[in-house]
Order: structure tokens, then sequence, then C-alpha cells
């Protein structure tokens, strides 16, 4: 049943990564020495623009990573960017300084909520390090406590997929409380500094391009090299028939929740390269609807191949600037009609459509067969 | 008026001022049925101190608005008197917001051939009208109003106002005026009764457990615990105060579960649509929001549509929400049957990608609305015969939450009718179960699925019409259901839908009873971690599908 596009195997990953570090340098130059108006020039917020891409694409392997090879939708991938992007952004709100409305260093909203001292939780965000680090583990851990709640009593196929979105669902209402202490409706934006340089400088939008870029191509690699490995057959065999995988004698369990921890851990940390590139982060990102669009892009992309869920999310992605920018009024028509197009006609996605069209063409040339070949593509 | 109290002059001059000017415009249209009420003013009026005893005497049994309105005017200095072609007979006046004279006689227009003279009541004059005033509130026939008159009344404990409410109560017959009545009656002996009379109303009070005598009757257990020998009254105020209480816990307790039942109702109607379609079918359908979206702008198109032919005011309009009933669930039923045809039939195999479609689906749908009805929610009025509300010992029950629950104990019973009762119902439990073999033994499996999803979806639009009753209706009106009702149908157990009627109500219930502990949204917070952790216990949910098959 789950018969996924083989190919882009071997040398094809050095040859993207590569490209991808060619693209990254390209457009750095580009950022950095051609003359304003020239073809090769990339403002910076073309560079942050392509940095938040690049960002997604993270989020969207660490999705495929879940659904394409594991075989668990989770619509809840959203929760894990946002905190990712959260905890990075606590360090980001206590870099402002003194505010011009208050005249304390203390975050406005919390001067806005009448609190005069800092929560000593927030303490430790005064250090970057302390920042990314929790921007991975905090995720990670949510996502483990929910992963041995939900494996170990076996809720699997769509009952997971509807309780990641209640956990996602129930995090954003609390996120949205005032008193929960994040910000709530405006959650934190009007950042000014990062590591001390500005946030604004043209020199910072390069090199959290750069950073994206080089997180984008760490990821995909070692995915790469998980999907190699003794432990990357049996995530596989579990997509493909869990039950099998358990009476050979592996805990299917463990391999679950590690990997859904281990996903909550990818997606946060491009939340965290996101959030200074967007600058901002509110308890929208994680509204379920955000759930379901990274789906969407693993699905458009092409689930269960590397490279698929990359292309999705960038296809996806221009396809909704572009449509916000000249059809307005009717931008969620063109997306909603592309997903069901591509479910009904493309199930394995852009990167899928190639052996689609060559298995079509196929059907054509040998059509004294052509039942056989639908039996076995079913 | 001897006692200082909140009431003391009611309407304030200021508020009846306004009152009269925007009435004014309107008075002629009721000239017809307070003729005689008018006739009296006049003699008010141009009467003397004689001639006005009487007529006040006539006045307190009357009602009509007229009166208040005439008061009002009068202590604003807008009553005139002028006299007819230069004789003995005088008209009298009101001068409207934009300087026109009217006869008070009739309410037509007058223009007057010389200056008319502007009349003023005198200092004791005024005070009886006031009382007049006060009184004739007691005579509505409207009940509330009656009601909140006495209560009124009673709550100013002015003495002069005793005999009065004491004679107008034996004229009342209905039970929850005349209760009323003497709860008015008892406050105001509290004060001004002797202490037999205080006890008795003290023991009254406790009796009818009014809310609104628990104030009044701290107070007086203060007054009392200065005087001397006033344990008999301290120990009966205490009684009365422990019965309030009680059945101040009772009508919180009644209010919740009567909150957690309508929610759970409008999750229930929801949910069943849910359940049929995820849980019978495996169709995971993201779009059920929005069908519930299409019963309530079906239910704002027929209203509309009703008040463009009938008028707002018309009785027949009362009637729209009756059609909009059925309606609501076939377009809801027709645009699931379509999306069946269209969509979902070719996916039956791949359940994750349908959710997918049907995300692309709600999307489209959701702009659509806001394109045609625009981004915010539109108002549905509610028809005046749900509009009230009957009480049960206290614990008042508005008409649509009632027809709510009743319409989900009905949907139940039908739906199970349906499903095991019926030939149909059999072709469907038999697709379910397995499609192929179903389809072999000759179940038309194509058309059972379109009907069955088809029923499903307008069972979402039946919901939409009743939440445009009780919530809003706006493009986006899905989002708010659709979560929970996921987890009501993963609670009951999928497939089940018993266990579907029974979570709904459940989580009905406990999300209504946690929201006063902890406010709105903590409360939905902690049901949806509460369902986590009950599905770590029974992650089939209450009813699980048995199967021999392992990957069920």
């Amino acid at each position: 049943m789950n018969q996924f596009p083989k190919g882009l195997k071997g040398r094809s990953d050095q040859t993207f990564i590569g490209l991808l570090f060619v693209f990254i340098v390209f457009l750095i130059l580009g950022n950095t020495y051609a003359a304003e108006g020239s073809a090769f020039h990339f403002s910076s917020f073309t560079l942050s623009v392509w940095g938040k891409y690049l960002c997604y694409g993270v989020l969207a392997i660490s999705l495929n990573m879940l659904w394409g090879y594991t075989g668990l939708l989770c619509l809840g991938q959203c929760l894990f960017f946002a905190l990712g992007g959260y905890a990075f952004g606590m360090y980001l709100m206590l870099m402002i300084g003194e505010d011009p409305v208050y005249h304390t260093t203390l975050p406005d909203f919390m001067d806005f909520m009448g609190m005069s001292k800092l929560p000593s939780y927030w303490k430790p965000f005064y250090n970057p390090v302390v920042a990314i680090l929790a921007a991975a583990i905090v995720p990670g851990f949510v996502g483990f406590i929910f992963g041995v709640l939900a494996f170990r009593s076996r809720i699997k196929g769509v009952y997971f997929s509807i309780l990641t979105q209640a956990l996602t669902y129930a995090a954003a209402l609390l996120f949205f409380r005032n008193e929960f202490g994040f910000g709530g409706n405006n959650g934190f934006t009007d950042f000014k500094f990062i590591l001390g340089a500005d946030i604004r400088d043209e020199s910072t939008a390069r090199w959290l391009f750069a950073a994206s870029g080089v997180l984008l191509a760490a990821v995909y690699w070692l995915i790469s090299w998980m999907l190699q490995t003794k432990f990357g057959k049996v995530q596989q065999a579990i997509r493909d028939s869990e039950n099998r995988v358990r009476f050979s004698g592996y805990s299917t369990t463990h391999f679950k929740v590690f990997i859904f921890a281990l996903s909550g851990m990818i997606a946060g940390l491009a939340g965290a390269l996101y959030v200074p590139q967007a600058g901002i982060i509110n308890p929208s990102e994680m509204w379920p609807t955000k759930g379901l669009d990274i789906v969407v892009w693993v699905a458009v992309g092409g689930r269960g191949t590397k490279i698929g869920p990359i292309i999705g999310a960038l296809v996806v992605n221009f396809i909704k600037s572009w449509a916000t920018r000249a059809h307005p009024e009717s931008w969620l028509i063109i997306l909603g009609a592309l997903f069901i197009f591509v479910v009904l006609f493309m199930p394995n996605g852009i990167v899928g459509l190639w052996y689609q069209i060559k298995d079509y063409i196929r059907n054509i040339k040998n059509k004294t067969t052509p039942d056989k070949a639908a039996v076995e593509g079913a | 008026m001897s006692s200082p109290t909140l009431f003391k002059s009611w309407p304030p001059p200021f508020l009846a001022c306004l009152v009269t000017l925007l009435l004014l415009p309107f008075s002629h249209l009721q000239a017809a049925d307070d003729s005689e009420t008018r006739q009296i003013l006049v003699d008010v009026v141009l009467g003397n101190d004689e001639e006005r005893a009487a007529c006040f005497e006539l006045l307190s049994n009357k009602s009509d608005r007229i009166i208040e309105t005439v008061v009002a005017a009068w202590r604003g200095g807008e009553i005139s008197t002028v006299s007819q072609s230069g004789g003995e007979e005088f008209i009298v006046l009101i001068k409207s917001a934009d300087n026109e004279y009217r006869k008070l006689l009739d309410g037509s227009v007058f223009s007057p051939s010389s200056e008319p003279k502007i009349n003023r009541p005198s200092r004791s004059l005024r005070k009886k009208l006031r009382r007049i005033v006060t009184l004739i509130q007691l005579n509505t026939p409207n009940l509330e109003d009656r009601i909140s008159a006495a209560e009124r009344l009673g709550m100013s404990q002015n003495p002069e106002y005793v005999s009065i409410l004491e004679q107008k109560m034996a004229q009342q017959n209905d039970s929850r005026a005349k209760d009323a009545f003497l709860v008015s009656l008892s406050i105001s002996k509290l004060k001004n009764g002797s202490k037999e009379e205080c006890l008795e109303a003290i023991r009254n009070l406790g009796e009818l457990k009014s809310f609104a005598a628990r104030d009044f009757l701290e107070e007086t257990k203060l007054e009392y615990s200065e005087k001397e020998d006033p344990e008999e009254i301290l120990a009966a105020i205490q009684a009365a105060l422990m019965k309030i209480d009680e059945h101040q816990r009772f009508v919180d307790w009644g209010g919740t579960l009567l909150r957690g039942l309508s929610l759970g109702s409008v999750l229930l109607l929801v949910s069943y649509g849910l359940a049929i379609t995820f849980g019978q079918m495996g169709v995971i359908n993201m779009a059920h929001g929005e069908f519930i979206a299409i019963g309530g702008y079906t239910t704002y198109w027929i209203q509309n549509t009703f008040a463009a032919k009938y008028g707002e005011t018309s009785s027949a309009f009362g009637w729209y929400f009756v059609a909009a009933l059925p309606c609501s669930f076939l377009a809801a039923a027709i645009a699931g049957a379509i999306l069946e045809k269209g969509l979902i039939q070719f996916l039956y195999k791949r359940p994750l990608e349908s959710l997918l479609a049907t995300w692309g689906v709600s999307m489209v749908l959701q702009q659509v609305f806001r394109l045609k009805f625009g981004a915010a929610n539109v108002a549905v009025s509610s028809p005046e015969w749900l509009s009230g509300s009957y009480h049960l010992a206290g614990v008042s029950m508005s008409y649509n939450r009632l027809l709510l629950i009743g319409c989900a104990l009905l949907l139940i019973v039908v739906t199970w009718l349906l499903m095991n009762k019926t030939n149909w119902g059999l072709h469907v439990r038999a697709t379910m179960q397995n499609r192929q073999m179903a389809s072999n033994l000759g179940v038309p499996s194509g058309r059972v699925n379109m009907l069955t999803f088809a029923f499903g979806s307008g069972l979402a639009g039946l919901a939409g019409a009743f939440i445009s009753q009780i919530g809003n209706v706006g493009p986006a009106m899905g989002n708010t259901y659709i979560v929970d009702s996921f987890m009501v149908v993963v609670v009951g157990g999928v497939g089940n839908l018993f266990g579907a009627a029974i979570s709904s109500f459940g989580i009905g219930v406990i999300d209504q009873s946690l929201q006063p502990l902890f406010g709105p949204v903590m409360g939905k917070i902690t049901v949806l971690f509460m369902i986590i952790i009950f599905l770590q216990f029974k992650p089939g949910g209450l009813f699980p599908s048995r199967s021999r098959s392992l990957d069920d």
C-alpha cells in the first residue's frame, strides 16, 4: 500500500546540500556586493523572506519524519515550532532593554500586567545559549510526555491526529491568555538586538539567513543518515506494519516516542530561527489551522521523500504570497482548490509527479495489461 | 415620602423627560384605547383638590402609559392650558419636542390662537403624582413589569406602600406575581412592621427563598441584635438565611446542569454527524464545521426572506425558525452529498488524505461565506415564542435551550430507529463493517455511502440552525465546535452512536461545571487535558468497538 517513489538516493543527497550551499552563498553575495537595482541584488527583506521559507522547510522535514517515515500524522507540529519560537523570543524580549513607555527593563507586556519583577523562570533566558537549548528541549519534552501518554496506550492513526490537534488547541488557548505570562494575544514583538547586533542590520539578516540554510542542510543530512541506519529501517517498518514490527520483538512505543520527541526538537529549532527573521511570535502561530498547513506542505511536496517536504513548503508558501497579493479576496479559494487537486490527482506530490507521468505513459504503451497495472497501483 | 431610599424619585426626572420626548410623537398611535384615562388626566389638570382626589382614586387602577408621560410632562413644565375661543372651557395641551402642541384629550395636533399658559403642579401635588406613577406600575398587564414594580416598591421599604401592596396582592391571579408581591410586602414589613409581623415576614421570606431578601435579612439581623430580647427573631432569620442559601446552591446547580445539557446538545448534534461520517465511514471530514455554518447561514437567509415577505413585527415572522430547521438540514445534506460524490468517494482507501482534501474544501467554503455574507458575524434574531423562559423551582430555563435539548433527545431516538429498524440502516451498518462484502451481496454501497454522508452533514446543518439561536453565525463558526466534536467522538468510542451521545452530554456538563471555577478558557483547557488523560485508561473510548482484526 505504501509505495513511495524510489530514487533521489546516494549521491543526490550531496547534490542537494551542494545546491543549497550555492544558493545561500549566491544570495548573500548578491545582498552584499551587487549594486542596488541590478538583477543580482537581493534586499535584506528578500533574504529574511527566504530565511523564513528555509525554516518552514525544516519544519516540513520534521513533520515528514513523523508522517512520511513513521506513519504518525501529527496535526500539532505548529505547537513545537511556536514553543521553540517563544523560547528564543524570551531571549529577544530581554535584549530589548528599557522601553520608552514604562521605563523599565521588563518586557512591556509585564509592565502592562502590572508586574514589577522578572519571574524567576525568565532569568536564565538572558543567556542566548540557554534560549537556544530551551528552544529544542522544551518542545522535545512536551513531545516526549505526550508521546509516552499517547503511544503507551496505543493511540494511533486518526485518533493520534485528533489528539495532537486537541493538544495544540488547548495550548493555543492557554497562550492567548494574558495571565499565562507570554504576552497573550500580542505575543512577543519589537525585538531590537540579537547577540549584541542590531536586529534590523543587513549583516544580521545575512547571517540569520545563513544559519537557516545551515540548519536545513544539517537536518536534511541527519534524516538521510538516520534512514540508512537500522533505526531508520525499523522506523519505516513501523509505518508499513506496526504489528509485525512489534511481533518481531521491537518495542515500537519506544521508537515512536523517540521520533516524536526528536521531531519536536527539530521543529522547535526551526521556530527559534524563524522568530528573529519574522520579528514576531504570537499564539496564532500555534492555532490548529497552522498545523494543517504544514501537513499540506508535506502532501504537496510528496510525503515520504527526503526532498519533497522542502519543495512543498517553498512552493505552497510562494503560491500563498503570490495569491495574497494578486487575489487578496480569493486566495484561500485558490489554496483550497490546490490541496483538493493535489490529493485527488497527485497522491505522491510534486516529487512523485515524474514517476506518475512515467507510469501513465507506460500504461498507454502496454495497453494489453492496463488492469494489472491499476491493481498494482492501488 | 419620609424615609430616604434608593428609589425615592423613580423614574429620575431627566430620564422621564427623555422618555416623554421620545414617546410624544408616537402618543397618538395608542389614542384609541386610553381615551378614558386621557379624560381623567384632563380633569386632574383642570380640577380642584377634591376633584383631583377622586381622579387619583380612579387613576390608581389604570395602567396606561399616557399617565407616566403626562406626569413627567407636567413636572417638566410641558403642560399648558389655553382657553377655548375666549370662553371658560380650557383645552389642555402637551408641548412636544418640535414645539408643537397636542391636545391631551385625543393627541391631535393643535395650533393655539393665543399663547398657551404653562400649568405647573404644586409641591404637594407633585408628591401625589409621583405616588400615582409608582402605583400604576403595579397594574401593568405585563407580568414581568408588574413583578419588577412590586419588587421596587418592596425594596424601598416605604411604610406608605404596605397597605397598597397588601391590597394589590389579593388581586393577583398568577402564582409568581403573588409570590413577588408577598416577598415585597415581607421585605417592607421587616422594617415597618411590629415584632410579630416581622417574625411572620421572616418566615415567609424563608419559605419563598427570596434571593432579593438576603441583604435585608442581614440588615434586620444587625438591627435586632442591638435591641432587647432578640433571640426569637435572630433564630428565625438564621433559619430563613439557611433556606435561602440552600436554594441558591440548588439554583446554581440547576443552571449549570441546564447550560451543560444545552452545550451537550449542541455537541451531540455536531458530533452525531461526525460519529456517522468519521466513526462509521472512516472519513475525517474537516469541512464538517463548515456544514454547521451552512446551516447557520440558511437560517439567516430564511429569516431575511420571512422578514421581507411578512415584515419583522408580524406573527408569521416568528415561524421562520420552524421553516429554517428542515431547510438547514436539507441545505447541508445536499452539500454533503455533493462533497461525497465529487471528492470523498475516491478517498475511502486513504482516510488521512480525505482529511487533507476536506481541509481544502473547508478553506474554500469559509472564503465563499466571507465573500457572500461578509467577514463579520450576521445577526439572527430569536423568534418571539422562543425568547422567553420557563421557571421551575427558581431555575430559569430559556425556551430555546429547552427546545435544543428536546431536539437532541429526539435525534437520538430517530437515529437509533433509522439505524436499527430500517432497511437503509441495515445497509449502512453492513457497508461500514465491510464495504467490499456488502457490495458483493448486493448492497448499493455507492448510494448508501452518499446518503449516509448526506445524513451526517445534514445533522451538522441542523446544529448550525440551533447555534444561530444561542451563539454567533459567522464564516468561522464551525471552528469553535469542530475540535470539541472530534473529542466527543473519540471519547464516546468511534463508531458508537450511543457512546457519542453519552460523551457529548458528559463533556458539556463537565465543561459548564468547570467554567465557574476556572473561567471559560481554563475550563476548556482542563476538559481537553482530562480527555487526554481519560484516553490513557480507555484508549478505545467509553464503548470501544470490538473486533478480531489487528489493525482496527
